[in-house]
This record gives C-alpha cells, sequence and structure tokens, in this order.
C-alpha cells in the first residue's frame, strides 16, 4: 500500500528522486572518504614528518567538506520540495474523492474518520517520505560503505563488525519491542484520562447535584495513577536505552584500539588505519541505529497509507450522468413510484414500495418511529443515495436523468444536526444564495424567528459563527440554517427533523411564516413531535420502512392505528379527539 | 453537538517521536517566565532529596565520561609509541635513535621522538595498553550505569509530579463554582488539565537532565581540550560560536515558517473538517466547486510554508556540519603538523577531534531545550491560572446537619443577577409544601434552569433567602443539600462505564436488587437484560444501541436508586421516539409520586395538575399562579397555552 501510494504520486517528481538518490550517494561515499584521507595523513604525514603531504591532505579534506555541504544543501532543497509537494498532492486527490462521495460512503468512513484520513494520515505519510529521503536511503548506503572500506581498512578488525554491530540491533530491538506496545498502551490511557475528565467537566451539574465529587475523583486518581504508571515503565525502559547505546559505542572504541593494537604489532597495519577504523565503526553503528529507529515508523505510515488507499480506492455509488436532461419547469414537483432501498448485502430493505406525491404549495410530513426510514427517503431526493429499485422523478423526470448540479439548485436542505460554517452570520445565510441583499437575509432571518436574538448581538449579520455554529445553541442554530434555506428560495424544501430544538411556541410561529413565505414550495418535513404535524396538508407514517397510513390528521386519526398511537403517546386522549 | 478539531493539541508522551520539534506547536510564550518557573520548581519540592540526587548523578558521569576519549588518547600513544619502536634497531637507545635521525636531517622526528617514550626495538607495551583500556572500560561503564539511574530516577520525579499536578487541577475543578464552568470553553479547560501538564511533563523530563548535561558536557570538555593543547582548544573555540551564531540565525527564520506551517495545518484542517463534516450542504447548495478552490489555496500555502521550513531547517544541519568538519580538518593538520614535530602525541590529536566533535553537540541542544522549557513554563502558568481561579466559598464550618428534609421549600424575596446589569429575578417568593408539584413553563432560552441553579446552590442568590425544612439553604453545606435531591435533565449525562455502575452511580457496594429495583420502577429493566451483558454492559460515547431514550431511562432509574426528598425533571424529550417517550413519561410520573417536584414542564397534564405553575421568559420570572388563576388572568400563559395545545383541542 506504502509502495503504490508512493509510485503513483511520486511520479511526477522522480526526476527529482534520482537526484537525490544520486546526491545521497555522493554523500555518503565523500563521508567515507574523510576518515580514510585522515589514515593516509597519519601514515603518510605525521608518522614520517612530512609537513607539506599534511598540508595537501588537509587541502583535499577541506575540499571534501565543502562538497559534502554543497550535495547536502540541494539534499535539502530537493526532498523538502518532493516530499512537502507529495503531501500537498497527496491532501489533494483525498479531499477531491471525498467531495465526490454520497451519503453512503460519507457515511461508511464516517466523517471525522475522514478528517484523519486526509490530515493526519497524510501527514504520517509524508513525513516517512522526507525522513525516507534524507536519512532513510543514507543509513544503508553509509553502513554498507563505511563496511566496505573498513574491510579495505583491515579485513580481520573487520570481524569486529560482526560482533558488534548484531548485539546493537538485538539491544535497540529488544528496547524498542518492548516499548512500542507499552505507547500503544499509554496513548489508550491518555486517551481514557481524558475521556474521564471529558465527562466529569461535561457533567459537573449531575455530579455536584447527586453529591458524587467524591467518587469522580476517586475514577480520575485511579485513571491518573493508572497511566502514570505506564508512562513511568515507558521512560524508565526508554532511560536504558541511551546510556546502553553509549556503552556499546565506546567499548567498541576500546576493542578497536585493542585488536588494531596487536595487528599494528605485528605490522599487518599501518597505526593511522586505526583511527580510519574507529571512524568507520561509529559510522557503521550510526546508521545501524537509524536503521532501526527509521524503520519503526514504517509500520505507522503503512497503517496510514492503507486508510488513505481506502478512500482514494473507494468509488462513489451515486454518479451524475453525462448526458443530463433538463425538465421543462423547475416547480419541484416529487413523484415517488414504487421506491426500495436497500444497502448492498442487507437482508431486508430499509425502505420498501413507497410511493406518493408531493406537490407544490403542499406541507408533506413524515412520521414514525427511529428506525422507520424517514431520514433515509428525504436522502433519496437530493441523491445523497441513490434507490435501489422503483423511480423518483422531479418534475416529471427521473433524477437520474437530471444533473446533480440541476436537482440541487431545486433543494434547500435543513439537516437534523444543524450545522453553520465558520465566518459570520452574513456568510452562512448567503450560502443560499451568494447575491442576497443584506435585507433578503433579515428577511430570512424573521421568518425562520431567528431575527430577535441575531439583532441583541451588537455586530448583527457580521456576528462571528464558530465552526459548527458552536458558539450558538441548539436552538438559534436550527433557525440559522432555516433561515439559510430560505435565502436560497427553493422550490423544495427538506427539513429534517429540524425544529427538534425548538420551543412550540416558536415552533407554531416559525412554521406559521414558512408557510406564508413557501406559499409555492413543496415542503418535506420530518418530526416527532405531533403538534408540528398536525397542519400538514399530507402526513406519511412510516413503519420500519413502509407506509402504513397516508393522508391528514383527521383522516388517520380515523383509519391508521400507528399514526393513532404516536399522536396518543403525546397529547391526553380528549386533548386529541 | 461540539465538534472535534484534528488541529488541537494531541498529547504527546514524553519524548515522543523524533520529529517532536519540527512538526509540534510553537512555543508559547508565558507573562512571567521567571515566577511561573519559580512556582513550577516548587512542585518539585517534595522530591528535592532524589533531584539533588540526580544532578549528583548527571554530574559524576559527565566528568567521568568525559575523560574518556583523553585515556583511549593513552592507549593510542602506546601503540603509535611501540609502533615506531619497531621500526628501530633493537638495543639502541632512545638517545642514540634521536641523534641518528638528527645526522640524517630528519629533525622534526628526532624531535618528536625526544617528547615520547619510545624504547628502540621494542614492540607495543600490551601491559600498559591493557590497564589502560580497563581503565576506559570501567569509566565508560560506571558513566553509563549513572545515566541510566539519573534516568530512571528522574522519570519518577516527573511522572509523580505530573501526578500531583493533575491531582490538584482535578480537586480544583471540584471547588471551582459552576459560574467558572459556564464562561470557560471545555475544550480550554480539558487542555489545561491534560495537553499542559503532558507538555510540562516533558519539559521536566528533558529539559531538567538535559540542560545541565549539555552545561556540564561543554564545561568539562572544554576543560579536556584546554589541558590537552591551550592552542588547538583556541581554535576551535573560535570556530564553536561561529557554528552557534549561523544555526541560531537560520533556526530563527525556519522558527517563522514553522509557525506559519503549523498556522496552514490549523486552517486546512479547519476547512477539511468543515466541508467534511457539512458534506450534504456544501452539495445542495452548490458549493462544491468552491469547497476544492479554498482547498487548493489552502493547501498550497501549507505547502510553500512546509516546504520552506523543511528547507530552512534541513541546511542548518550541512552548515554546521561543514564547520565541525573545517575544525575537524584544522585539528587533524594542525594536530598532526605538531605530532610530526614532537609538540604533540597522536592520542592527544586522537582525543582532541573526539572532544571537539562532543563540544558541539550540546551547544546546538542548549538552544532547543530552552525551546522545551519555555514552552513548558508556559502551560505551567496556564495550569496555574487554574489552580489560582476563584473558588467557591467553603461551607460552614458549623453547619446545620439534615439527614431527610421533608421537602419543604421557601423562597423569600429572593433576587438574582447572572450579570449584574441584567435584572433577572427580583424579589422571588414562593413556598412549596411537601409533595407538590411546581411546573416551569417558557419558550425556549427563558431561563428556566435559573430557579434550579438556585434552590442546588450552584449559583448564590444576591439577596433574600431560601430555606429548605426551614434552614436556610446556606447553612447547610452543600454536599447535605444536594444530596436531598435528584435530577433528571434533558441533557442526559453518563459516564463510560457499565449499565449497573451508571445506575449505582457511585453508590458504594449497590446490592443487585437495589439497582434492578431502580431499573424496573424506570422502564429500563427489560432493556438492560436484553443487552449481550445485561446489566454489565458497557456504556460508551458512540454506543449506537442505546437511543436518547433509553439513555433518559437509565437516568431516570439512577434518581430512584438515590431516592431523593425533592426532584428536579426535565420534561423536554427532543428526539426521543414515540414509543420510548411513552415510557419516559411513566417512569417520570411514578418518580414523583409523594416527592416535592420541580419540572420544567412541557406536557399539558404536569402543566395543569402542577400546584403552583412559574411562567419565564427571557431568563425572567414573569407569572406565577395555578392553572386556573393564569388562565383567566389571559396574560403571558394564556397566550402560550394557546399557541401550544389549541391547535391540536380544535
Amino acid at each position: 500500500m506504502l509502495i503504490s501510494l508512493l509510485r503513483t504520486y511520486l511520479r511526477p517528481y522522480r526526476k527529482s528522486v534520482a537526484v537525490v538518490l544520486f546526491l545521497l550517494l555522493i554523500q555518503a561515499i565523500a563521508n567515507l572518504y574523510l576518515p580514510n584521507l585522515n589514515a593516509d595523513l597519519i601514515n603518510n604525514g605525521v608518522v614520517k614528518g612530512d609537513v607539506s603531504y599534511i598540508w595537501k591532505v588537509g587541502a583535499v579534506m577541506l575540499a571534501a567538506s565543502v562538497l559534502i555541504m554543497g550535495a547536502s544543501i540541494i539534499l535539502a532543497y530537493l526532498s523538502a520540495k518532493v516530499a512537502m509537494a507529495f503531501g500537498r498532492d497527496l491532501r489533494g486527490g483525498v479531499f477531491s474523492a471525498v467531495e465526490t462521495f454520497s451519503a453512503r460512503e460519507l457515511n461508511q468512513f464516517g466523517a471525522p474518520s475522514l478528517i484523519t484520513r486526509n490530515t493526519n494520515d497524510v501527514q504520517q505519510v509524508q513525513m516517512v517520505l522526507f525522513m525516507g529521503l534524507t536519512m532513510m536511503v543514507a543509513a544503508p548506503i553509509t553502513g554498507i560503505g563505511a563496511s566496505f572500506m573498513a574491510v579495505r581498512t583491515n579485513a580481520k578488525l573487520s570481524a569486529l563488525i560482526l560482533v558488534v554491530v548484531p548485539i546493537m540491533a538485538i539491544l535497540i530491538w529488544t528496547l524498542l519491542r518492548r516499548i512500542v506496545p507499552l505507547f500503544r498502551v499509554m496513548q489508550v490511557k491518555i486517551d481514557r484520562l481524558n475521556l474521564v475528565l471529558r465527562e466529569q467537566i461535561g457533567g459537573i451539574r449531575v455530579i455536584r447535584a447527586f453529591v458524587k465529587t467524591d467518587f469522580e475523583e476517586a475514577r480520575f486518581a485511579s485513571t491518573s495513577s493508572d497511566l502514570m504508571n505506564t508512562t513511568l515503565s515507558v521512560t524508565r525502559t526508554f532511560a536504558i536505552m541511551f546510556p546502553s547505546l553509549m556503552l556499546l559505542m565506546n567499548l567498541s572504541s576500546v576493542a578497536v584500539i585493542w585488536f588494531g593494537a596487536k595487528l599494528v604489532d605485528s605490522g599487518s597495519m599501518p597505526i593511522g588505519n586505526l583511527t580510519a577504523f574507529l571512524a568507520y565503526i561509529m559510522q557503521i553503528l550510526f546508521s545501524v541505529m537509524m536503521a532501526v529507529m527509521m524503520s519503526l515508523m514504517i509500520p505507522r505510515a503503512a497503517a496510514s497509507a492503507e486508510r488513505i488507499q481506502e478512500v482514494l480506492q473507494t468509488k462513489s455509488s451515486v454518479v451524475d450522468t453525462t448526458d443530463p436532461k433538463v425538465p421543462a419547469e423547475r416547480r419541484g414537483l416529487i413523484e415517488f413510484s414504487d421506491v426500495e432501498f436497500r444497502y448492498p448485502g442487507a437482508e431486508a430493505p430499509v425502505l420498501s414500495g413507497i410511493s406518493f406525491t408531493a406537490k407544490p404549495g403542499q406541507l408533506t410530513a413524515i412520521v414514525g418511529s427511529t428506525g422507520s426510514g424517514k431520514s433515509t427517503l428525504l436522502n433519496l431526493i437530493p441523491r445523497f443515495i441513490d434507490v435501489s429499485s422503483g423511480s423518483i422523478k422531479l418534475d416529471g423526470l427521473d433524477i437520474r436523468e437530471q444533473s446533480l448540479d440541476g436537482i440541487w439548485s431545486e433543494i434547500g436542505l435543513v439537516p437534523q444536526r444543524s450545522f453553520l460554517f465558520g465566518g459570520t452570520v452574513a456568510e452562512n445565510l448567503r450560502y443560499g444564495d451568494a447575491m442576497a441583499s443584506d435585507e433578503q437575509l433579515w428577511d430570512a432571518l424573521e421568518i425562520a424567528q431567528a431575527a430577535d436574538f441575531i439583532k441583541e448581538i451588537p455586530e448583527g449579520l457580521a456576528a462571528r459563527v464558530a465552526q459548527g455554529g458552536t458558539n450558538f445553541s441548539g436552538g438559534q442554530r436550527q433557525r440559522l440554517s432555516i433561515a439559510r434555506a430560505i435565502v436560497k428560495r427553493p422550490q423544495i424544501y427538506i427539513l429534517d427533523d429540524s425544529f427538534s430544538a425548538l420551543d412550540y411556541t416558536t415552533d407554531a410561529k416559525l412554521r406559521t411564516s414558512l408557510e406564508q413565505s413557501a406559499a409555492n414550495a413543496t415542503v418535506l418535513l420530518v418530526a416527532q413531535r405531533v403538534s408540528t404535524i398536525l397542519n400538514a396538508d399530507q402526513i406519511i407514517v412510516l413503519d420500519e420502512g413502509k407506509i402504513v397510513g397516508i393522508g391528514n390528521h383527521h383522516e388517520l386519526m380515523d383509519n391508521c392505528a400507528t399514526y393513532r398511537e404516536i399522536v396518543l403517546s403525546q397529547l391526553s386522549p380528549e386533548e386529541a379527539a | 453537538m461540539s465538534t472535534q478539531t484534528p488541529a488541537t493539541r494531541k498529547p504527546a508522551g514524553p519524548g515522543v517521536g523524533p520529529m517532536h520539534g519540527m512538526f509540534g506547536p510553537p512555543p508559547s510564550k508565558s507573562k512571567d517566565f521567571r515566577g511561573s518557573l519559580k512556582r513550577l520548581l516548587k512542585e518539585l519540592g517534595p522530591e528535592r532529596k532524589i533531584m539533588s540526587l540526580v544532578f549528583g548523578l548527571i554530574t559524576i558521569s559527565v566528568v567521568i565520561g568525559s575523560f574518556g576519549p583523553k585515556i583511549l588518547g593513552r592507549a593510542t600513544n602506546y601503540v603509535f609509541y611501540g609502533f615506531l619502536g619497531r621500526q628501530m634497531p633493537a638495543g639502541l637507545t632512545k638517545a642514540q635513535a634521536i641523534a641518528g635521525l638528527r645526522a640524517k636531517g630528519e629533525s622534526r622526528l628526532a624531535d618528536m621522538l625526544q617528547k615520547s617514550s619510545v624504547i628502540p626495538g621494542k614492540g607495543i607495551d600490551f601491559h600498559a595498553v591493557y590497564h589502560v583500556l580497563t581503565l576506559a572500560i570501567a569509566l565508560y561503564a560506571v558513566s553509563s550505569l549513572f545515566m541510566w539511574l539519573q534516568g530512571y530516577l528522574l522519570a519518577g520525579i516527573t511522572q509523580r509530579t505530573v501526578f500531583r499536578l493533575r491531582r490538584l487541577a482535578e480537586e480544583k475543578l471540584g471547588r471551582l463554582p459552576l459560574s467558572y464552568f459556564d464562561t470557560q470553553s471545555r475544550g480550554d479547560l480539558l487542555s489545561r488539565v491534560t495537553n499542559d501538564i503532558d507538555n510540562i511533563s516533558n519539559s521536566l523530563q528533558q529539559g531538567l537532565s538535559q540542560i545541565l548535561n549539555s552545561l556540564l558536557t561543554i564545561i568539562s570538555v572544554l576543560a579536556m581540550m584546554v589541558w590537552i593543547s591551550p592552542e588547538l582548544a583556541l581554535v576551535s573555540l573560535i570556530a564553536i560560536p561561529l557554528s552557534m551564531f549561523v544555526s541560531i540565525k537560520i533556526a530563527k527564520r525556519s522558527q517563522r515558517q514553522f509557525i506559519a506551517q503549523w498556522d496552514w495545518t490549523g486552517k486546512l484542517n479547519g476547512h477539511v473538517e468543515e466541508m467534511h463534516t457539512g458534506h450534504a450542504l456544501v452539495k445542495v447548495f452548490g458549493r462544491r466547486e468552491q469547497a476544492i478552490g479554498d482547498f487548493s489555496i489552502l493547501n498550497e500555502k501549507l505547502y510553500e510554508s512546509s516546504f520552506k521550513a523543511q528547507f530552512m531547517s534541513g541546511i542548518i544541519q550541512p552548515t554546521t556540519a561543514l564547520i565541525s568538519n573545517l575544525i575537524y580538518v584544522a585539528i587533524a593538520v594542525l594536530g598532526g603538523y605538531r605530532v610530526a614535530t614532537g609538540g604533540m602525541s597522536l592520542g592527544d590529536v586522537q582525543a582532541f577531534i573526539q572532544y571537539s566533535r562532543q563540544f558541539g553537540m550540546p551547544l546546538s541542544q542548549i538552544a532547543g531545550l530552552m525551546n522545551i522549557v519555555q514552552s513548558g513554563v508556559a502551560s505551567a502558568e496556564r495550569l496555574f491560572e487554574l489552580l489560582d481561579a476563584k473558588e467557591e466559598d467553603p461551607d460552614p464550618s458549623d453547619a446545620t446537619k439534615i439527614d431527610r428534609a421533608e421537602g419543604e421549600v421557601c423562597f423569600d424575596n429572593v433576587s438574582f443577577r447572572y450579570i449584574p446589569e441584567q435584572p433577572l429575578i427580583e424579589n422571588f417568593s414562593l413556598s412549596v409544601k411537601p409533595g407538590e408539584t411546581v411546573a416551569i413553563v417558557g419558550p425556549t432560552g427563558a431561563g428556566k434552569t435559573t430557579l434550579v441553579n438556585l434552590i442546588m446552590r450552584f449559583y448564590e442568590i444576591d439577596s433574600g433567602s431560601i430555606t429548605l425544612d426551614g434552614v436556610d439553604i446556606r447553612a447547610l453545606s452543600r454536599d447535605d443539600l444536594r444530596r436531598q435531591f435528584g435530577m433528571v435533565l434533558q441533557d442526559t449525562w453518563l459516564f463510560t462505564g457499565s449499565m449497573r455502575e451508571n445506575i449505582a452511580f457511585g453508590s458504594l457496594d449497590p446490592s443487585h436488587e437495589m439497582v434492578v429495583s431502580a431499573a424496573k420502577a424506570a422502564n429500563i429493566d427489560h432493556f438492560l437484560r436484553s443487552l449481550p451483558d445485561g446489566y454489565d454492559s458497557m456504556l460508551t460515547d458512540d454506543n449506537a444501541t442505546v437511543s436518547n431514550g433509553e439513555r433518559q431511562l437509565i437516568t431516570i432509574a439512577r434518581a430512584f436508586m438515590a431516592d431523593p426528598a425533592i426532584l428536579i425533571l426535565d420534561e423536554a424529550t427532543s428526539s426521543v421516539d414515540t414509543r420510548t417517550e411513552v415510557l419516559v413519561q411513566q417512569a417520570m410520573a411514578k418518580l414523583r409520586a409523594g416527592r416535592t417536584s420541580f419540572v420544567i414542564a412541557h406536557r399539558l397534564s404536569t402543566i395543569r395538575d402542577a400546584d403552583t405553575i412559574l411562567v419565564m421568559d427571557k431568563g425572567r420570572l414573569i407569572e406565577q399562579g395555578d392553572h386556573a388563576e393564569l388562565m383567566a388572568k389571559q396574560g403571558f400563559y394564556y397566550d402560550l397555552y394557546a399557541s401550544q395545545f389549541a391547535e391540536a383541542l380544535d
């Protein structure tokens, strides 16, 4: 997954990647060359007391250093450029992919998961690529090169590498194998602590009302000490790592000197090579350390890559037609005929045998208990999901033959979870119509019963809206999101349980003014409250995905048992009569 | 609905990830660095003894460790002299050898020999080498051992301190008045206790020991360098500030880019979150192209800033590496020259090279460490702000004890304002006899919970008095007062745990029968039994199997379990489906029987049957009386009643 993702998204930058690899090689060779020069300097200069030779080699070493720097800077430039451009392209790819998703794919992943995939996961992969371009490739090159040079310097002494490297690899590996799962546990415990705290802050009233502060403090304390113990294990294991690696490196130096001395004594190695060998073995150990550390990042990045690929490879189940037809007149006439919707592979359909007509100028209400398919029915109209069989016609044409943009242009949507965009109140309202005048916005606010509280804010229409609208109460958000739909002046209103956070009075006022201003529009409305739907022209009663009653309040009271049950649960019999 | 922002800082464990500094947030500045640092160090008070032990261990470890290269250098010397000696004929004295060399015109080599302990004809003195190397091993081992010990101890200090800080914060939260929670954003509060404390832990763990370590390393390495060769030490001393200067210069510039990168990341994440969450709206309102367009702009900005940031920080290493290579070459050349002329031994040059490498590292680390400490202190400051927030007035020391109240509640001339300039409740009087029901009605946002806040002493009244069974509630301890109440709110707050724990809610050792009978009374027993693990099924945030209505029933069961004298109920049942709604109504009615109840009422029957109806609007109490009285008055209540229920009555 990681590889194929890299292959696809790095293609445009393959020349730069090739240059990076080439420069890494140059850099590694130059770095390996320096100890070699140093050995020469000792063997031929110092030992023989040849000062001019010392100066000469010094000059070459300087040149090599400058070369290394030049290569490194170009490397830093190219690898930063490639890795960041890769991240940018990948983010763009994921974002565009999600924008084509239908409600089904969106629900399948869930918005929070999609957000993480497009942000953190891309970041992970990008980071590994960046590290890879700068270090991961350099580590093996240096390691192999240094080993080669070490063997060339003295083959016998190189046997030491065979001892030291495995010890180091095992040491790091053992420690990491202990730390990595502990890290995961620690993360879980951190989340758990956050959860407990979030619950406590959210439920502060209830906790105090039930006098459970002590109980909650104990709960927090045990979670906190649990976290402390795990964190202690992690940091204490970490504490072994650095000193033991230092010790190993130092012991290696000692071993090189000891065994090297024997070789020097027997005359099989010039003394300068001892110094060079010390440098090589350090380079080898460092690259092993790097490689092991880096390789830890790969599984995480691979998991991220997989999550990204899932998004990229998901095709939307709703495909816009390539040959759109346009209805003669857009007036908002909706006709369901024998509509069924089922999730692929599901045993029972969510909706079946749904046939009805919603006419312009009419209020069509949909009631039913949780899970009866009300929201699914509404989602079919804007083609957030597609019918499994049957058809939905909008203004006489099957919606699958019309362009998505065309369908959407007719619809004013107020979703169940009222969502506002970050910005100002006016910007949110102008989602409906970018060209709307302030006056039109105020009109819409009046109709939605939102003008009062907006007027109370000194900034008025320019008042800030936090992301998601969190600085407004649930009821205020609902009214603003209704106003946003009104600004659009749509032919069709889709109101999915949009009055739930409003009290009866506001609910009633809003419906009355909406009926007046949207007199010619088709209004579809899902509601839990009987009082909200009493005046509907047509009430559709859903039960387990089927229509069990259709008609107005009085008709249904007479002939629909489910409807009667719903009404009676909210009003006493004498009130409902 | 609160949306989660991925851009907010995730708590990072100690030493998480090698790229911590690169991708973390830019260190925030503290307002009073000195003061907060002092206070933070004071929090380490209980660890003072272990702390000084840690410092001692670090000092010994660093000093001992710094002798290593010098000692290894001596070993190299023995090897070198042995090497030279082997090349001369045996039997020759050193003086003869020197004279011989001078005769051949090799005066430099002769000088070198002069200063050395070469014995012509004799090879390497392995006995001496052995001794030196054993000493080196011992020093290195002790140094590493001490380093590990201090790391081990420091982890304990840090984690215990963090645990203490968390407990302090948690206890503080328990003593803060509710008004504090109402004015602070939850996310911010949460972040002070979790992220900030975590950040403090990081800077304690990394900052404390490493700053000391780096400083000591610099001092002792410098001392070693001067000891070996003051002239070469001077060369290093010129070059090292240069490399510091260069890297700080570049780091400062790249820091700006990192801040920009962080900024754009936040903006981009925000945009992504918004567009994904509002996906359907973006489509229907025809904003897809604009969403993609905005995304591309942000994405490009992020690319530019992160490219610059990474590139800038990427050139620090090569530049300092060049400088360090220059020193290396300079020392190799100058040292080599001096060895050749007998001014210095080969082992010393080798040791010197190692020291000069060791010298640069802590210097460049210190700048980074300062950032960590700074950000830790800024976090500590935020935590201290929380710890210093004004607390509730303490309970009276001679509080009247109350075991179980009768449930008589009186408001006498009570006035209250959340904000001093905005009058809310003025001279309000009400007398509720045990077992009576008070219905509070009014439109959305009318402030119906204000009375609840006052009666449970979540807020303090400005004047007048509230009495329970004739005792002023301020004369009672808050706990005693609140124990008399049971609360069922619309916001069905439950915690992550089993169903049983949620119903028992902290009752110590509740019997199974008690929990079940509470659940039965709340009409939730059947549902709980139908769950896979019955009463022990876990309740989590994302538990889709428990609907809003069922959650409400569990909170009712909780109130049954508590068996209070007085009830506070919120009837609003939005997004509860109709069948569950019936169960909720029944359970609430059962719960109310025989208890004084304050009901935020939505159901006509509750309101009509209430002994007193309080009508609220815009936060103020505007009418008070029973149904008949208020209808006769033809005021606000009359209108409200007509708009809510008249339609259904025709």
